[in-house]
């Protein structure tokens, strides 16, 4: 069981390397923002990759910069801006809500909604057209079906 | 009757997005920067570190600022393209040579030729960030105001030299 365990945790001795450069900060506030943006802005080269997880040179150039930025007292705001100005609104994980990404922020709402008239409509139909509208045929054959039911089979 | 066309016509939708998804380039991450001013530096050329540029300096006239690297493969592919490119002296090709160790970069357009009038060091990085660059080789057109007015991501390629840069190029110099 020991062995096992010991073989369970050297399983996850990678995960433990950590990413980045070793930074100090003025204060515990500024920390957290340069945890948060890193963990925001998209590593432009390895594309599904935040700048705070990826190890590509360009990451580490930004990271930098991030850095900096704090260090001259910028607010996070600024540092987006910053970013946004360069790289475009690509650059965020989390991009704003203005009228250039307004599909991307309402498609899926705008495609639940579809979903649900959808449904709504086909339950109505299905609905409206459950009893009466059944034809002369197959009136009778219910009609037959159930008084087998009730009587039972008199063959 | 709309039994059949319904899945038909959501058929045919999907059909062309899936389509029009394949030929998108994801890789091409469209510049913020256009027809905005080249943001501006100050850095040593590489073959005289002691003589800085800025794009100031080139005001007036229609210029290339490549992203260029020694240790980059693909830019080696776009090379000899530049070198035809800069015999045609169609305008002027500033490099910058993106974290690069300088003897290396001097090495390099020693070995395969120099396409560039003039090329500028950016050991760290900070211009390339400046310049919203993110793969290299890059290359911008800037107009005689300080404009950028297009960005190419990847090595340029013959075709798009004649069917992009050079008309450009020629309309850019007839502007004022």
């Amino acid at each position: 069981m020991k062995h096992l365990a010991i073989i369970f945790l050297l399983l996850f001795t990678g995960l433990a390397f950590a990413i980045g450069e070793y930074r100090t900060f003025d204060n515990p506030e500024q920390q957290k923002v340069y945890e948060n943006l890193t963990s925001e802005l998209r590593c432009l080269v390895c594309q599904n990759q935040t700048i705070g997880d990826s190890n590509a040179e360009l990451a580490a150039d930004l990271r930098r910069q991030v850095y900096e930025m704090l260090e001259q007292g910028k607010s996070k705001q600024e540092i987006i801006q910053f970013m946004t100005d360069r790289y475009g609104d690509f650059v965020l994980y989390n991009p704003q809500f203005k009228a250039k990404t307004g599909l991307l922020w309402l498609g899926p709402v705008a495609f639940l909604l579809i979903g649900l008239v959808t449904v709504f409509l086909l339950a109505r139909i299905k609905k409206s057209a459950a009893p009466g509208s059944l034809d002369a045929d197959k009136a009778e054959k219910l009609a037959k079906i159930r008084n087998l039911l009730e009587k039972g089979d008199p063959s | 009757m709309l039994k059949y066309i319904l899945p038909l016509i959501l058929f045919i939708v999907l059909a062309v997005f899936l389509a029009l998804g394949l030929n998108l380039r994801p890789g091409d991450i469209p510049s913020p920067l256009l027809n905005k001013a080249a943001p501006a530096f100050l850095a040593p050329k590489l073959q005289s570190p002691d003589e800085k540029l800025t794009p100031a300096d080139l005001k007036g006239k229609v210029w290339l600022f490549n992203v260029w690297a020694s240790w980059c493969v693909s830019c080696r592919a776009e090379h000899p393209i530049l070198n035809q490119m800069a015999k045609t002296k169609a305008a002027i090709i500033v490099g910058l040579n993106y974290k690069d160790e300088p003897e290396a970069a001097k090495g390099w357009l020693a070995q395969l030729g120099n396409p560039y009038d003039v090329s500028i060091m950016d050991q760290d990085g900070r211009i390339g960030i400046d310049y919203g660059v993110y793969g290299v080789p890059e290359t911008f057109v800037i107009d005689k105001q300080g404009l950028i007015r297009y960005k190419h991501t990847g090595p340029v390629t013959a075709e798009d030299v004649q069917q992009i840069f050079l008309p450009l190029i020629a309309r850019l110099k007839a502007e004022n």
